[in-house]
């Protein structure tokens, strides 16, 4: 099994600096992915039943290894860390090219790749395309949204999932190999042991580059990505006009407040 | 190799929409994407192209000739009967390819993001996800694909140059969807379908239908939110009568979902859900930063607290200082007589 695991930026930290419109990177906190936990957790538990191995994988720079750090301190049994200058800058299309190669070459150090994990989408990039690109560059079935996982089947070659769908629930029967996207649902992620916080502290991850997946300087990175952030701003603010209604005589106050409610724009078309 | 940057680009042309739909029921984002992907195909001069994938679909077909489509394909079989992303992909790749529009949009919903994502990694091109606006330049053909970027704070234009079709999934309820306009005109093309079901590796054994309470609230017209001004938990059934008389869900502020009153499902803001109905009503929410990024893009805002100087009635439109044990109960007798008049 592989789980795909990026770093990402503590949301409640983030700040917008308000002179430059720019993100403050600066002294905010990494965490994990918050739904990449789940698909970590989802690929030890089918572990802890159907035995096998975990590999994490995650592209990004060199200080992405505590995160790889955390996983091995839960049950991960190795990790592989993707780092390359020149995979900075990369969109869905070039991280998922680079992440398929990198389980390409898992599979032919550590053996078959049955389940693919990845968390439904990152909070800081937010696409959520990363996963069905890589199960489309690997030729496997991709199932997102995953809630619940009802059977896993390593003999008959299937897994059987509930996915979330708008308006409920799918019930997906796949063959193996597949990709699964999942979300927080799914379960909890268990603590720590201290055997394993012993084996995190003396981790390294297995890092390869572009060269070691035989990647082409063209095929990562910003020169690898059709889409480019032209350029972000900061929206102007809405301005709203307040109006307040004393509300000390209720009866008048919901009087006023109706009218001007049902004279709203909003309402009258 | 490199990106693979798409040989011929000037031999795209044409502006293609995803018509999701679901057992013969098109999705509201459908019509959404044909009233800005019809803005974006006159502007440059090109036909509006619908595809429909699924069974029995004629009817969405013919309305969405209605929304504006100059040309539908409509790929029929019964294994697209429910949605599942190896048999939609399989069909429409191959067909977009052949189309080949200068611009491919998808609804980001479950469905049009999942496919998306598939069907633009195998056409090698570039995917703008959850767009909030649109435009196009009729000069260089490019589309701005506007998303919101670090927590809805900013706003990043991006641009795919030299790979076609410019693909982006556009977030619901985000565009003005299109008008029927009955007895429009425009050519219906059934694709014949190849498609091998035991080919395929994947099987829907089962759909629980299951209203989805957040699902409900994100998509929700009116909202009526209510935080710890209203003491205690016996007193939600305020929220709810309201709720129930302006056609609204109900939302809730963090403090009473933490105080274990209402479900974490109703919970708007920073750690809860993002909200942007057309009337958000807040009653004894103080309006802290964490709960305003969740609602503060709603049409218009109605607040009612007894603090004049409570943060909500800088965001609000309409704001009463009062006793919302007094204000909200006089405000619903007032609606409900007026409405149902
Ligand atoms: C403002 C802004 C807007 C952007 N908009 C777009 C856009 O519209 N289209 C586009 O193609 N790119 C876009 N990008 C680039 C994109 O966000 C990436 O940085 C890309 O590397 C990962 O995409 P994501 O974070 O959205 O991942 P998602 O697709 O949301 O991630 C899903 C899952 O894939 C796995 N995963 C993702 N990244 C990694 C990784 N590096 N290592 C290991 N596992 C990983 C994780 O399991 C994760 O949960 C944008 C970037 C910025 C800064
Ligand atoms: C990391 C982090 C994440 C958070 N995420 C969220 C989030 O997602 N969503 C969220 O909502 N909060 C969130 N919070 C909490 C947030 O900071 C506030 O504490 C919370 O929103 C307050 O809820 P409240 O307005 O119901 O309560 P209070 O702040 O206690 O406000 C109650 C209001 O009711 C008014 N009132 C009292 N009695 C009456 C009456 N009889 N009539 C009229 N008005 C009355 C008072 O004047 C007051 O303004 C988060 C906080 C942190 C630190």
């Amino acid at each position: 099994m592989v789980v795909c695991l990026k770093q990402v930026p503590d949301s409640s930290e983030m700040r917008i600096n308000p002179k430059t419109g720019t993100l403050v990177r600066q002294g905010v906190t990494s965490i994990i992915n918050p739904y990449d936990v789940h698909a970590l957790e989802a690929a030890l538990q089918i572990k802890d039943q159907w035995g096998g191995q975990v590999t994490v994988v995650s592209m990004g720079p060199p200080f992405f290894e505590q995160s790889l750090k955390e996983a091995v301190a839960v049950g991960a049994d190795r990790t592989v860390l993707v780092s390359d200058r020149a995979m900075a800058g990369a969109d869905t299309f070039a991280t998922s090219r680079v992440l398929a190669e990198a389980i390409r070459r898992i599979e032919q150090e550590f053996g078959p790749v049955d389940l693919i994990f990845c968390g439904r989408q990152t909070i800081d990039g937010d696409t959520g395309q990363v996963g069905p690109g890589i199960a489309a560059r690997l030729d496997i079935p991709v199932l997102t949204y995953v809630i619940r996982i009802r059977e896993v089947n390593p003999e008959g070659r299937y897994i059987v999932v509930e996915r979330k769908v708008e308006g409920g629930r799918q019930v997906v029967r796949s063959a193996l190999p597949a990709l699964l996207t999942v979300e927080k649902e799914l379960n909890e992620l268990r603590y720590a042991s201290l055997p394993g916080m012993l084996r995190a502290a003396r981790h390294k991850p297995i890092v390869w580059n572009r060269e070691t997946l035989g990647l082409e300087r063209t095929e990562v990175g910003l020169l690898g990505s059709p889409t480019i952030v032209a350029r972000s701003f900061t929206p102007p603010e809405r301005k709203r006009e307040t109006v307040l209604i004393d509300g000390s005589d209720p009866e008048r106050a919901a009087r006023e407040l109706a009218d001007r409610l049902l004279a709203h724009p909003t309402f009258r078309k | 190799r490199g990106a693979g940057e798409t040989p011929d680009l000037e031999s795209y042309r044409g502006v293609g929409i995803f018509i999701e739909q679901h057992g013969g029921q098109a999705a509201p984002v459908a019509w959404e994407l044909a009233g800005i992907g019809r803005k974006l195909a006159d502007k440059l001069g090109v036909e509006l192209i619908g595809f429909v994938a699924g069974h029995q679909v004629e009817a969405v077909a013919q309305e969405a000739v209605e929304r504006g489509c100059d040309r539908v394909l409509v790929m029929d079989h019964p294994a697209l009967g429910v949605y599942r992303n190896e048999a939609y992909a399989r069909v429409l790749t191959p067909v977009i390819r052949e189309v080949k529009p200068e611009i491919f949009l998808l609804g980001a919903t479950t469905t049009g993001r999942d496919l998306a994502g598939t069907i633009a990694t195998t056409l090698q091109t570039g995917l703008t996800a959850d767009c909030t606006q649109l435009d196009v330049d009729p000069e260089t053909r490019l589309l701005d694909a506007i998303r919101p970027a670090f927590l809805e704070k900013q706003l990043a234009v991006i641009l795919c140059k030299k790979h076609r079709p410019q693909m982006a999934t556009v977030r619901p309820k985000m565009m003005e969807p299109a008008p029927r306009q009955p007895g429009r005109q425009g050519e219906i093309v059934r694709v014949p379908v190849d498609l091998d079901e035991s080919t395929l590796r994947t099987r829907v054994l089962g759909v629980i239908d299951e209203p989805d309470p957040q699902a409900q609230l994100e998509r929700a017209d009116v909202v009526v939110a209510g935080g710890r001004g209203l003491q205690d938990p016996k007193n939600l059934k305020l929220l709810f009568d309201f709720a129930q008389v302006v056609g609204g869900v109900v939302g809730a502020s963090r403090a009473i979902v933490d105080a274990g009153w209402i479900g974490r499902e109703h919970q708007v803001g920073q750690t809860g859900l993002t909200v942007r109905p057309k009337v958000y009503f807040a009653f004894g929410i103080s309006g802290a930063i964490q709960h305003t990024v969740g609602m503060e893009n709603s049409e218009l805002i109605v607040a009612v607290n007894k603090d004049p100087d409570a943060p909500i009635f800088k965001v609000a439109d309409l704001g009463v200082v009062g006793d919302l044990f007094a204000v909200v109960p006089a405000l619903q007798a007032e609606l409900a007589r007026r409405l149902d008049a």
